[in-house]
């Protein structure tokens, strides 16, 4: 018989992530600090509005693109919150959660061969992506003594004349780091000098603390060389609703929605009617939400330095990324014995590139209850493994 | 400290501790951003000032083996000349047995609500004390049956984290 698989995906390798989940999900009765959603459920009042809409049966399929209400209030969105000007009808599109937004974006927009800029650590879907798009990862290294931050430098030293898309994975997963005005400002000039397209991951832009996310796509000039993603799912709580989005420039829409409609038909039905109430009413929410994270942030942080684990400030999203490397122990034997000996459960950085070496993804998701009983434990594996 | 940033650590140490009065204000003051001492003396002044009126804690009593009877009482009074409903409504809540009075706009005046050991405690306080009194003209009485939630809290089921334990 004939080998079914195709090389390109049988070469990919699985999730870092995916392997700790199989020894995490063995151990009964550990705490987990390693989950990458909310731990609030989505508000009643989207949720409610699910419910009617399957009372009202509305269990058709919607425009390949998404509802039309939908994209009004994307528009009006960005517009808002982000001062982002994109017409509703011909420059969105409703995906399955930012990740298939992700997906066709790189796919509509490669050709075999072209590199993309990929700086880590970051997700861990946009490399295996870019793979599967026919696309050539490059793996531009983030540094702990920038906090993570993308420098112009950098970019210039992976950017070659077979660049064509930079990846911005700001508000980060899994370092919480953050891009200012004026970091962005330095990327966005080489951006433009070197004729780059951008695909901005911007699903945490809500979670920001202690001033409003900027959006790369804001800067003169970017609009027509940048794919916004965004979505539902930690803003609003709505991760199991699967639903994202994405906004950019006509061309470039149209042809994701190509992609969309033959992949997907449109994405559910369900969620973007609670979606829509999401962005008309849920401004609150999002704030109160925000108000959580934030304390837990400061606590977790002071914590995790208290035990004498350097730390920066994470500005956003809702993880720390805790320097680990005073222990003598790799991302991956921290975790493990972490596990064993105390039973919490952390990411290692290393799941999400290898430059995560020496680092932690802590998840401070959970109430403050939790992540205090958690803490302590660490606190107590720290100084015993002095 | 700034008055308008005092002002803004009050608001937030409130809505923190109106959902957990058990946060220490150390916690407190790693979680806000603010110094320990600023948020001592912050809730000093708002318990002095009555802003702050006490630290209750939220008790599901169906869950003991103490018998507990609440009733909200609908009550129509005639305010007193000079006083309007406050006398009365003084006079109603130095009993022991009332838990809260509100005065209301609509079909009533004063919402009365009574916790008893048992219906027949929260009657005779009914019939005994509250009725008799000469400022009330009528009293509805309504038994609690269940309660579902208080002060923002389901009473009902615990939420269990049913997120799987690690994710990307």
């Amino acid at each position: 018989m004939r080998n079914p698989l195709n090389k390109t995906v049988t070469e990919i390798k699985p999730s870092g992530i995916r392997k700790f989940f199989d020894i995490v999900s063995e151990m009964k009765d550990a705490i987990s600090l390693g989950v990458g959603e909310p731990d609030f459920d989505t508000p009643w009042h989207i949720r409610e509005e699910g419910i009617y809409s399957l009372e009202k049966g509305r269990t058709f399929y919607t425009s390949n693109a998404g509802l039309a209400e939908l994209k009004e209030e994307i528009g009006r969105y960005l517009k808002r919150r982000f001062n982002l000007d994109y017409n509703p009808a011909k420059e969105t599109l409703v995906t399955i959660g930012g990740s298939e937004a992700i997906d066709i974006g790189l796919r509509a927009m490669l050709d075999p061969g072209d590199e993309v800029l990929i700086p880590q650590p970051s997700y861990v879907s946009y490399l295996p992506c870019v793979t599967l798009a026919g696309g050539v990862p490059v793996v531009i290294e983030l540094k702990a003594e920038n906090e993570f931050r993308l420098t112009r430098q950098e970019v210039l030293d992976a950017v070659t004349e077979k660049t064509k898309v930079l990846i911005m994975p700001f508000p980060n997963n899994p370092t919480g780091s953050i891009m200012t005005r004026e970091d962005l400002q330095e990327i966005v000039d080489v951006v433009i000098e070197k004729d780059l397209f951008v695909i901005s991951d911007e699903i945490y832009s809500e979670l920001t603390y202690g001033g409003n996310h900027v959006s790369i796509a804001e800067f003169p000039g970017m609009k027509e060389r940048t794919i916004v993603i965004n979505g539902f799912s930690k803003s609003y709580a709505m991760t199991g609703w699967r639903l994202g989005y994405a906004a950019g420039p006509e061309n470039v829409i149209t042809q994701m929605i190509k992609i969309h409609q033959f992949a997907i038909m449109c994405a559910p039905t369900t969620s973007q009617y609670a979606a829509v109430e999401a962005l008309k009413n849920g401004d609150e929410d999002v704030a109160m939400m925000r108000g959580e994270y934030d304390k837990r942030r400061r606590y977790v942080v002071n914590a995790l330095r208290e035990m004498g684990l350097n730390c920066f400030e994470p500005k956003g999203a809702f993880y720390v990324f805790p320097d680990i490397r005073g222990t003598g122990m790799t991302s991956d034997e921290f975790a493990n014995c972490l596990l064993q000996e105390e039973k919490v459960a952390v990411v290692p950085g290393t799941a999400f590139g290898d430059c995560g070496e020496g680092f932690l993804r802590i998840s401070y998701a959970y109430s403050i209850e939790n992540l205090k009983i958690a803490l302590e434990r660490i606190s107590r594996f720290v100084k015993n493994h002095r | 400290m700034e008055d308008k940033n005092r002002e803004q650590l009050k608001e937030a140490i409130l809505r923190a501790i109106e959902k957990n009065a058990k946060l220490s204000t150390k916690d407190l003051a790693i979680m806000l951003g603010y110094t320990e001492e600023e948020v001592t003396v912050s809730i000093a002044e708002m318990e002095a000032d009555s802003v702050i009126c006490g630290y209750p804690t939220l008790i599901n009593w169906d869950k003991t083996s103490r018998e507990r009877v609440t009733a909200l009482i609908e009550v129509k009074v005639t305010p007193q000349r000079g006083q309007g409903f406050d006398k009365i409504a003084e006079r109603i809540y130095r009993f022991d047995e009332v838990e809260s009075v509100y005065l209301m706009s609509g079909g009533f005046d004063l919402t009365v609500i009574i916790d008893g050991k048992s219906m027949r405690e929260v009657a005779n306080f009914v019939s005994g004390k509250l009725a008799p009194m000469e400022a009330v003209l009528s009293c509805a009485t309504h038994f609690v049956l269940k309660k579902y939630k208080e002060h923002g809290i389901p009473l009902v089921s615990e939420v269990e984290d049913e997120r799987m334990l690690i994710t990307p």
